[in-house]
């Protein structure tokens, strides 16, 4: 019996129609728009300004704050302007729009397809080079690598656990790139087990990629202390404190960090991401982009430059189809719908996902039958059907009191809700009112203590 | 018959017991309250909307009778009467607050504002606003889904169906401020009422530079500043490309109005416009825009000229 997480989750239709589709390099936008704020926490504050040549690789924004991460050129040309642009949340946010000429790199990159192996770095140079090249989590959350690095005080990291599970449907970027890059991945994992100082790596993966397991399995053998663990197919298998579960059985209590378990969460694509930051001194500029969809000509995985406008890409795989009803950043059950195609691509774009017409209405919403089966679906275990009534009726103490900030908005309770309630959108603005409230008695606290030292 | 003598001997002793316990309690834990607070609580129109910000008509009648004085308070539902009543009951001297009306800031109906994109999530604005910028280009305007006409405790605010904007009906609004609160997009505001119940605002609140506003609405304030050079009382102040009529100072001269490009600045319940005025405006709206200005006041145009000239 394969392993996976204890409570909850649901089982989404795979449509991993884009698999074992070799990733091929997209091609180069001819204006890049660089956001920002491509990651959790602090914008990057830009260090170029109009005019200024730059280079592939070439620092252009430097991290705004503890969490935040630095950004590098995509390309090469000249900076057009500072702006503003649409960004996949729908709201206008800071960018760098840089006129492409050429592709120029810088010289410290080393492009050579050669593995390399061995490094002088220790886990402090490890961890510096990796924040110096803006790798962030890959799995879409975008939190700062560095940071989860780092344990705080009173907490030590145990072992290492690579997410590989993909368990969005319809994604597959990250299947293509252990099928093309196993051996990188394998010697990121051996820089990220030195940098937090353990020897045990476990690699789980949904048994729905065979060939994935298989080969890791095979590459994984001559590392010493990495082990590859099959796991059921559920969602949200990916969820941070759910591989936990599944893997070394352990849960992350409510309101704490995954990091109380001892163990260290990074995306497979992060390994990959981080062996090239440290082997090849190349920053992050680049990632797998899965496109996608039933009524696309040709799924494929990208290699895409970060600031490629979506509709680009969705070019190169034979254009937008006619009967589109939305394009959706990310996989359909935690990706976001884009309100206009111009949306540039960014650290976190994992996939980009067309959904025809008549598959991308949303049914008629029912009242609550109280069948129970979000609760039955929910990995948090929490009690979606009693927070959604709460939510519409603004009762945010009960709310609160309900454990909506453990909510990580994976969407099953929605997916599994027979009469279509909209649960995940109203658990959502629960948690981001709840978390207002919390922040704010969180200051006011401060200030009383503030007063009573004084 | 000694039985029954007995029982009322016995209860009767008990009662006198009891009578004595109760009246030595009723001494002892007696809790002081202000009789004002229930006589102002009495005037109150016992909506409990928390539109004066205590929580309930009671709450608001504790804190008037706690003084020291009316300055702050008022009673949004009952208005200048009812704080009337309230002063006569404390002795203080009623404090006149100019009445208010909610105005929604936003004018971006689907012949205004062309739709982008559709929206078929969750009836909320709160959600609306959370998954992205809306169903126009406009990430400032309203979203329509009507979270204010749910908060409104008074019937007051309605959806338009023809335009999609939220309307105020000002003979129901008691400017509580709920859905003030309730707009995620900070569109309502609180005005005064104004005489004759006449008020000039700008109704737009969109903050995107001047030739993306245009863009994405045809009545969007695009940040020209026009009006605030217009206005002889310096009430329209610009900030982050749009204007904003302070009602304080604002003497409705409806100057600004008449030369807004986009029609931005709104006017209620005036008169219309006299024959004369009727035709500068259409002349205004035309070409000559410049001219005409500057006939009225050349020191304006020829700062305007040179802010073309910098362009």
């Amino acid at each position: 019996m394969l392993k996976t997480f204890s409570i909850g989750g649901v089982h989404p239709e795979g449509n991993k129609i884009s698999a074992h589709q070799n990733i091929r390099q997209a091609e180069l936008p001819k204006q890049a728009v660089i956001l920002l704020g491509q990651h959790i926490g602090a914008p990057a504050k830009a260090i170029v300004k109009r005019g200024d040549e730059v280079l592939v690789g070439q620092k252009i924004a430097e991290a705004g704050g503890f969490v935040s991460a630095a950004i590098h050129s995509p390309v090469s040309g000249k900076v057009a302007k500072l702006d503003t642009t649409i960004d996949a949340s729908g709201y206008s946010k800071p960018c760098i729009v840089i006129d492409v000429e050429g592709d120029q790199w810088i010289d410290s990159i080393d492009r050579t397809p050669d593995l390399v192996t061995e490094t002088t770095l220790d886990s402090k140079g490890i961890i510096d080079t990796i924040k110096d090249a803006g790798v962030v989590g890959m799995g879409g959350a975008c939190f700062p690598t560095h940071v989860k690095l780092m344990p705080p005080p009173g907490n030590t990291a145990e072992c290492l656990i690579i997410n590989a599970v993909e368990c969005e449907p319809y994604l597959t970027a990250d299947h293509q790139l252990m099928l093309e890059h196993a051996q990188e991945i394998l010697v990121g994992v051996k820089l990220l087990m030195k940098a937090i100082k353990v020897n045990k790596t476990y690699i789980g993966i949904e048994k729905n990629k065979p060939d994935a397991i298989e080969l890791m399995t095979k590459v994984a053998s001559e590392y010493a202390g990495v082990e590859i663990v099959p796991l059921q197919i559920k969602y949200p298998q990916g969820g941070e404190k759910q591989l936990i579960d599944a893997i070394i059985s352990k849960k992350v209590g409510s309101g704490k960090l995954p990091i109380s378990t001892g163990a260290v969460v990074q995306n497979v694509a992060t390994a990959f991401a981080v062996y090239q930051a440290v082997m090849k001194h190349k920053p992050l500029f680049e990632r797998v982009v899965s496109v996608t969809g039933h009524s696309v000509a040709k799924p494929s995985n990208l290699w895409a430059r970060f600031g490629t406008p979506l509709s680009q890409m969705i070019d190169e795989c034979g254009g937008l189809p006619e009967d589109t009803g939305k394009v959706i950043a990310g996989g359909p059950m935690m990706g976001k719908a884009i309100s206009t195609l111009e949306v540039p691509s960014a650290k976190g774009t994992s996939g980009i996902l067309i959904m025809p017409e008549e598959e991308s209405r949303r049914m008629e919403v029912q009242d609550c039958i109280r069948c129970g089966k979000c609760i039955e679906a929910c990995p948090m275990g929490l009690e979606p059907y009693l927070i959604i009534a709460q939510a519409m009726n603004q009762e945010w103490d009960k709310v609160e009191k309900d454990s909506i900030m453990d909510c990580i908005e994976c969407g099953s309770c929605q997916f599994t809700c027979p009469a279509q309630r909209p649960i995940t959108d109203y658990c959502r603005l629960g948690k981001s009112t709840v978390g207002g409230i919390l922040r704010a008695r969180a200051a006011e606290a401060r200030a009383t203590a503030e007063k009573a030292n004084k | 018959m000694n039985v029954i003598l007995i029982a009322v001997i016995a209860l009767g002793c008990i009662g006198l017991v009891a009578a004595v316990i109760l009246y030595a309690a009723s001494k002892k834990f007696a809790v002081y309250e202000d009789p004002n607070i229930g006589k102002i609580n009495e005037v109150l129109p016992q909506a409990n909307c928390g539109g004066c910000g205590y929580p309930g008509c009671s709450g608001f009648a504790a804190a008037c009778a706690a003084g020291p004085d009316l300055r702050g308070k008022f009673c949004t539902v009952g208005g200048q009467k009812v704080m009337d009543d309230v002063a006569k009951i404390m002795g203080y001297e009623a404090v006149a607050a100019e009445p208010k009306v909610a105005v929604v800031r936003c004018n971006g109906s689907c012949a205004n504002r062309p739709r982008t994109s559709q929206y078929d999530g969750a009836t909320s604005c709160a959600i609306a606003a959370a998954t992205y910028g809306g169903d126009t280009d406009c990430s400032y305007g309203c979203l329509g889904c009507g979270d204010c006409v749910e908060a409104c405790q008074f019937d007051a605010i309605h959806m338009n169906p023809e335009t999609g904007l939220p309307e105020v009906d000002e003979s129901k609004c008691t400017a509580c401020g709920a859905c003030v609160e309730a707009c995620p997009r900070n569109i309502i505001e609180l005005r005064y009422l104004g005489k004759k119940n006449r008020r000039i605002y700008v109704s737009c609140v969109n903050e995107d530079k001047g030739a993306k506003t245009r863009k994405e609405c045809s009545v969007g304030c695009i940040g020209c500043g026009k009006c605030v050079k217009e206005c002889p009382f310096g009430a329209i102040t610009l900030e982050n490309n749009r204007a904003y009529i302070d009602y304080e100072k604002c003497k409705l001269c409806r100057k600004c109005v008449a030369v807004c490009p986009t029609h931005a600045i709104v006017e209620i319940n005036f008169p219309a416009r006299k024959p004369k005025l009727a035709v500068t405006e259409a002349v205004t709206k035309e070409v000559p825009a410049q001219e005409k200005v500057a006939e009225a006041n050349p020191q304006v145009t020829s700062s305007d000229q040179s802010e073309k000239i910098e362009k």
